[in-house]
């Protein structure tokens, strides 16, 4: 891997309680999918990083945690991402356990993604995605675990050709991937245990 | 309230490093993505012995922030030791503000019980967990148990189960009674009574289980299917009491006996002491009402 490039912005203003607070978020939006979360008071984005994608990243990530870039934020975002998380970055997608795409309308192909192994699930990866816009009550309906019924989301900027992946991905539980969808300071849940309810 | 400045800046907020706090909340996240699945985590030593609940502080050290409104219960009560020792910790290491009452908590660390009042969307119940895996006392080997849960071949246990009512007429099991989460995983609920069981089936609230000294974190999600293992012919029931609670008068909760004397006096009383004060108080205010 080459150098990573880009600018260094600032990190977090509180790293102890931003993250605190950025990881009860997600564990909101991922203990209750396809619901949107705001997150409060997010740090420096770099181009083309929507700032709830970067509070994620102080939160979760660091040197145990490989991360795969595609080549967009390769170029704009690695080296504020580097700098900040220590996050290992792999060319491979399959060595990564945090896969991080730009563009929810430009996606890599996600047969790649780790999914785990059937007595070690949770080695199946995490898909960060960033979309444009994310809204409750769309046309997209869900359910699963978490969800009180049925939840309806709206998903601007994500290329179609992740849904066929996303019902394989329900094919394979116990193993498969969790996703979380990013648009500005909101962010959305979709672990491997939520459905897409067929129109 | 404290403040966090009176902590004395000795410690980091909960306790944990940074690091550690990342990686339980990694492991947190992967166990709600897997309703039901033990995740192993890199447990930490903390200031108490295992036995204490050190997976259920973890958990709830890596989850609390300051907004957060924390209450601690070991069979179902607020002032027995365990649950003072930990308030205490949480209290000394992060400054938030404490409570018993169950409507009044974001966070509700407990050992061995369930609150009788039921939770609502957004609280958050960390349990202590002493054996995560069911299926330990049936199969000692880690790799075997590992296997089992991979193929969902959970044969062994129904065996169990049978053979309680071949020998006995019913399944014995009165406490950490076996479940199947969202008709995958099979799961330890710790040692709650089985009466606390069906709360834990599409709570609305999020379950999560922590064992430090076995270092397992795992979770049940907000209104997910948690099944108590049975037979057509012989289905899962709770216990229940002839008698009522001797202060609050409940027959909806849980009860335990206390030996009032050397004469063979003794009384029922809820386990719950939130809900049997809190019933007590309105008994009052309604009989003044009265008046």
């Amino acid at each position: 891997m080459t150098q990573p490039d880009g600018m260094i912005l600032g990190g977090l203003g509180d790293p102890v309680h931003d993250s605190q607070r950025c990881f009860r978020g997600i564990l909101d939006a991922m203990s209750r999918p396809a619901r949107p979360v705001t997150l409060a008071s997010p740090p420096d984005a770099p181009p083309g990083v929507a700032p709830a994608t970067m509070a994620v990243l102080h939160c979760l990530l660091d040197q145990d945690t490989p991360l795969w870039l595609d080549p967009g934020l390769q170029a704009r975002a690695a080296r504020h991402i580097s700098f900040h998380t220590q996050a290992p970055l792999v060319a491979e997608m399959s060595a990564a356990s945090f896969i991080l795409v730009g563009d929810g309308l430009q996606l890599p192909d996600l047969s790649c993604l780790p999914l785990g192994d059937p007595a070690y699930p949770e080695r199946g990866a995490t898909l960060l995605v960033q979309v444009g816009d994310l809204a409750s009550g769309g046309a997209l309906r869900f359910r699963g675990p978490g969800i009180d019924g049925t939840a309806d989301l709206q998903i601007d900027g994500l290329a179609p050709e992740f849904w066929p992946a996303f019902a394989v991905n329900t094919e394979l539980f116990p193993l498969g991937f969790d996703t979380i969808l990013f648009a500005g300071t909101r962010i959305v849940g979709l672990p491997r245990t939520t459905l897409l309810e067929e129109a | 309230m404290t403040t966090p400045d009176s902590r004395g800046g000795s410690y980091n907020f909960a306790y944990l490093d940074e690091q550690s706090k990342r990686m339980i909340r990694r492991a947190i996240l992967k166990a709600v993505a897997l309703p039901g699945y033990q995740v192993p985590f890199g447990g930490r030593e903390m200031p108490m012995p295992h036995g204490w609940g050190t997976g259920g502080i973890q958990v709830t050290a890596s989850i609390i922030g300051r907004d957060d409104v924390l209450k601690v219960i070991d069979q179902g009560a607020d002032d027995t030791t365990n649950a003072v020792s930990i308030r205490n910790f949480f209290l000394r290491t992060t400054g938030v503000a404490t409570t018993e009452r169950t409507a009044d908590a974001s966070i509700i660390q407990t050992r061995h019980r369930m609150p009788e009042r039921k939770l609502q969307e957004g609280q958050i119940m960390v349990f202590q967990v002493p054996i995560p895996e069911p299926l330990r006392w049936l199969e000692p080997r880690e790799s075997e148990t590992r296997t089992m849960h991979a193929l969902a071949e959970y044969g062994i246990m129904h065996v169990r189960l049978y053979e309680d009512i071949a020998r006995l007429g019913r399944i014995a099991t009165a406490y950490d009674y076996p479940v199947q989460v969202n008709g995958r995983y099979l799961m330890r609920p710790s040692p709650i009574p089985k009466f606390d069981n069906p709360k834990l089936d599409r709570n609305p609230a999020l379950l999560l289980f922590g064992a430090g000294r076995e270092k397992r974190i795992y979770a049940v999600p907000p209104y997910t299917d948690v099944k108590s293992l049975d037979f057509e012919d012989h289905p899962f029931e709770v216990q229940s009491w002839d008698h009522t609670c001797a202060l609050c008068g409940a027959d909806d909760s849980f009860l335990d006996e206390i030996v009032t004397d050397d004469k063979g006096g003794r009384m029922f009383v809820c386990s719950d002491t939130d809900y049997c004060a809190e019933r007590r108080t309105a008994d009052g205010a309604n009989a003044e009402a009265a008046e």
